[in-house]
């Protein structure tokens, strides 16, 4: 399996994400993809990122691996942004490449969920009058990684 | 000696990013030992690390670790808020 795992500031254009799975040479049948944005709620103005550099990266190692595993995939993407971003742009991108789309789709489902609860990245919330807040975990998304049963990541 | 960092909310509360803590010449310390040790450095610590003082996870050597997960020498030692990336 072909992995790619990148941690950045800058944005990411998903032609060229495509475009580079496609050319892996591998005879990829479909890719599956999810693309997180900043989402404008109650006024907010933009999301600070922050990430444990090292630690986020081989949290998202150990997702993928577990993902290329279970599902059989041909290639994987993962592009994580941190810093300062404005309501509208876009903060993570999961590419899933495999032979058939019912394992790119599920792949896909698979690491942004496992990505939620284990990479270490934080959010704050900025407003436009000054105010931060850091936003707090919720449990649904532990009950969205919790119901691929099989494989907490972390234990892997 | 073991490397603490700290992220997120816990950092601005503290006004530090990282910092050191000196184990016992006996060693064998868990995570919650240290916690104890650090909530005598200050207000800001003792509100931190407080039994319910905020959900708090924590890291040991970059591998998510429990209280009772123990720290050895030249350890690098997080704690920061549960994670909200994606």
């Amino acid at each position: 399996m072909l992995v790619d795992i990148r941690v950045q500031e800058e944005t990411f254009s998903l032609d060229a994400e495509i475009a580079r799975l496609a050319a892996t040479g591998f005879d990829v049948g479909g890719i599956g993809a999810f693309i997180g944005l900043v989402r404008g709620d109650a006024g907010l103005a933009a999301l600070a990122l922050e990430h444990y550099p090292g630690m986020t990266e081989s949290m998202i190692a150990r997702i993928v691996a577990q993902a290329g595993t279970r599902f059989d995939l041909l290639a994987c993407t993962v592009i994580h942004r941190v810093g300062r971003l404005p309501v509208g742009a876009p903060i993570v991108l999961v590419l899933c490449a495999a032979a058939h789309r019912g394992a790119a789709l599920e792949a896909t489902g698979f690491v942004i969920d496992w990505l939620k609860t284990q990479a270490p990245f934080w959010k704050r919330e900025d407003y436009p009058d000054g105010q931060a807040r850091w936003v707090a975990a919720r449990e649904s998304d532990e009950a969205a990684a919790a119901r691929w049963d099989a494989g907490d990541p972390s234990e892997a | 000696m073991v490397e603490i960092l700290y992220f997120a909310w816990l950092r601005d509360r503290l006004g530090r990013s990282r910092e050191t803590f000196v184990l016992p010449r006996d060693g064998g310390l868990s995570v919650r030992d240290i916690m104890d040790g650090l909530r005598r450095r200050g207000a800001a610590y003792e509100e931190i690390f407080a039994e319910g003082g905020g959900p708090i996870r924590c890291a040991v050597n970059q591998e998510f670790a429990a209280l009772d997960s123990p720290v050895r020498a030249g350890d690098e030692l997080a704690f920061f808020p549960p994670v909200t990336g994606g």
